[in-house]
């Protein structure tokens, strides 16, 4: 058993890592109250941008290439994401449509831009990340295995930016408006916050992290643009719901989608789950989660005003 | 509200929406060094330019009419499907199994397998209507959910039953008897995609417009749509209408299942979700989520999308150009407040306020 959850822990990880970052921007953004189901569109914008400038730099600046594309698709999430913001926060715009609209636009436009420059529309890195083990930490037992051995530095980077958010969201006053924005925006202007400044800095926060979680893709374990995150971003919004809008559930719920995820792709080669038809595997992660959602729908902590827009003059 | 005012709004609305598309494209197209004029011809010449080329275009349009009509009903209740590829895939696979499976005179083989595909997109429609009516589970992660489960029972089923000669990622060919493409119907096109799944689709236009505007049951799922807090207040089962919403959705969408898997194309492909799902939901939004104006959408939209190929390969402008115009129109759609505005304020500069 040992022996498997070491050989399959990285995998799981490398598959956690991108979905956790873009859940948690998802998050900002649901907290403030704007839903966010552009997530998929805006991982694939970070990509895109990704590809583009490592595959441009890395000649000349190996090493750092990878985190200045980083860099990029960080703020060019952040730069689209401002399309949602202004159609949904300033134009009181259907939040589900415009999300939408921002999927297709990112989808469309990236492949369009990538076969402009390539030709087949796919972007190649030569080089990705690397894992390396961490010196002393790698030693410590169990732990040590599985988080300090053979990770990638994003790994960290990721588990930071979480902390940080846990402790933004829920010990500054700054969370504490953000927050109050997507509870009770009314209330929350009244006490002096600006919601739309609010509701604007979430969006954007969204989009930066998304970017993040699609480069992250692209240096960790795919290594070409291919035009699609195939359904990632909706996981992770399946996943921030899972997760409660909270950000220690919503590690524990991208997690489990990373773990069940893996385990159906290895099932083939652990004997314990060989004789368990694949279908059934696959399937698995989108059953538990409408399972869950059903069970958890009578506690449901879902922010009060996310998805309506916010109008003064309502009361 | 004045209903022919309201109409005139919206068609104005989407029109605007549709040139600054169509606008943004030609930026895109100049910006890449190629002449945005020619690039526009030719993508229409692609769609129209000949019988054969019509035929194609009303046969890309098919699909994208049902699963247009299926988002807009859904709509109509307040329940956003974004589960219209899944429901696709799994009428298609239904389709397909019959048509595979069942030897039987063609016209009764057609009824009984476009039988099925309803049967198995209303199916997939109806659980996330049931969990949103009983559970309150969001519909838009649960029909997320039903499309990736459709995903990979497709990916499963497929190559375990139906699979083809040669490729393991693809059903066998369809027997001629079992698809919906007509010898007359080809012949009349010249040989085009086109097939009675146009016959079926405008069928359901017609009646999904006769159920909205004509009926108690299509006044009480818009009522539901309103306030279902107030529509429950009044006497109508809302959980009932909000089930039976998304049945009838899912329904329409495996129906264009049918037509886009054993009509225009003969098998089923593993590890694709039918785009044409969420072109549904472009289509539903400039139409207006009318059944008339989803028609009138779909066929836009699917000269755009038969018109591209030809496009590309006269100008080597890539063909996700239509993609991004479409994704450019729902944009705009999506912020027709802002064309509303000028609009009005247009309007009051002209002095024309009535």
């Amino acid at each position: 058993m040992w022996t498997i959850i070491v050989q399959v822990f990285p995998y799981a990880m490398a598959f956690t890592i991108p979905l956790l970052i873009t859940a948690l921007g998802g998050l900002y953004s649901e907290r403030s109250g704007i839903v966010n189901i552009g997530l998929e569109g805006l991982m694939v914008v970070g990509f895109f941008t990704g590809a583009l400038v490592i595959s441009k730099l890395e000649l000349n600046m190996p090493g750092i290439s990878i985190w200045l594309g980083l860099l990029a698709a960080f703020i060019a999430g952040a730069l689209f994401s401002l399309l949602h913001a202004f159609a949904c926060i300033s134009l009181n715009a259907n939040q589900v449509i415009s999300g939408t609209a921002i999927n297709m636009i990112a989808g469309a436009l990236t492949v369009f831009l990538a076969r402009n420059i390539t030709g087949s529309g796919n972007i190649l890195i030569v080089h990705g990340l690397i894992r390396r083990d961490v010196p002393v930490l790698s030693d410590i037992p169990i732990v040590g295995r599985l988080f300090f051995t053979q990770v990638y530095a994003t790994t960290w980077l990721v588990l930071a930016l979480l902390a940080v958010s846990w402790f933004i969201l829920y010990r500054t006053a700054f969370g504490l408006r953000l927050r109050a924005c997507g509870e009770h925006p009314q209330a929350a202007d009244s006490a002096g916050i600006n919601v739309y400044k609010m509701r604007y800095i979430a969006v954007m926060v969204s989009g930066a992290f998304a970017g993040l979680g699609g480069a992250i893709i692209l240096v960790t374990y795919s290594g070409e643009f291919t035009g699609t995150v195939s359904g990632l971003g909706f996981l992770a919004l399946a996943a921030l719901i899972f997760g409660q809008w909270k950000p220690l559930g919503v590690l524990g719920a991208t997690l489990f989608f990373g773990f069940a995820s893996t385990i159906a792709n290895v099932s083939q080669v652990i004997p314990a789950l060989s004789g368990i038809p694949g279908i059934l595997l696959k399937n698995f992660p989108y059953i538990v989660t409408l399972a869950v959602l059903v069970l958890s729908s009578k506690y449901s902590q879902a922010p009060r005003a996310a998805g309506e827009p916010y109008d003064k003059a309502k009361r | 509200m004045n209903l022919k005012r309201f109409i005139g709004r919206d068609f104005v609305t989407a029109l605007v929406a549709v040139v600054l598309g169509l606008l943004a494209g030609a930026v895109l197209m100049a910006l890449i060094g190629r002449h945005p004029i020619s690039g526009y011809v030719y993508l229409f010449r692609g769609g129209v330019m000949s019988i054969e080329r019509v035929g194609n275009t009303l046969a890309t349009a098919t699909p994208l009419i049902l699963t247009g009509l299926s988002v807009a009903f859904a709509f109509r209740t307040g329940l956003f499907n974004i589960g219209a590829a899944g429901q696709m895939l799994m009428g298609g696979l239904c389709a397909t199994a019959v048509g595979l499976t069942l030897v039987l005179p063609k016209p009764l083989l057609l009824t009984v397998m476009v039988a099925a595909a309803i049967l198995g997109g209303a199916a997939w429609g109806l659980v996330p209507g049931l969990l949103k009516a009983k559970f309150n589970v969001h519909e838009v992660v649960a029909t997320i959910m039903m499309n990736w489960i459709a995903y990979w029972t497709v990916y499963y089923v497929v190559p375990a039953y139906f699979k083809g000669a040669y490729l393991e990622t693809e059903s066998r060919k369809i027997p001629d008897a079992a698809s919906l493409k007509v010898e007359w119907l080809t012949d009349l096109f010249n040989g085009s995609y086109i097939n009675l799944g146009l016959f079926l689709a405008v069928i359901s236009v017609i009646v999904i417009a006769f159920i909205i505007d004509r009926t108690t049951f299509g006044y009480e799922l818009k009522a539901v749509g309103f306030n279902r807090h107030a529509a429950e207040y009044a006497g109508i089962k809302a959980d009932r209408s909000i089930i039976m919403s998304m049945m009838i959705a899912g329904a329409l969408s495996g129906l264009a299942g049918a037509t886009f898997y054993v009509g225009y194309a003969s098998n089923i492909q593993i590890g694709v979700l039918p785009t044409q799902g969420f072109d549904g939901i472009a289509v539903s939004l400039l139409g207006g989520n009318s059944p008339w104006g989803v028609f009138g959408a779909a066929l836009f939209f699917g000269l755009l999308h038969s018109g591209k190929g030809f496009m590309n390969a006269m100008t080597r402008i890539p063909p996700e150009i239509a993609d991004t115009i479409i994704a450019t129109i729902i944009y705009f759609s999506a912020t027709s407040v802002l064309i509303e505005r000028n609009w009005e304020r247009l309007k009051r500069k002209a002095g024309g306020v009535k």
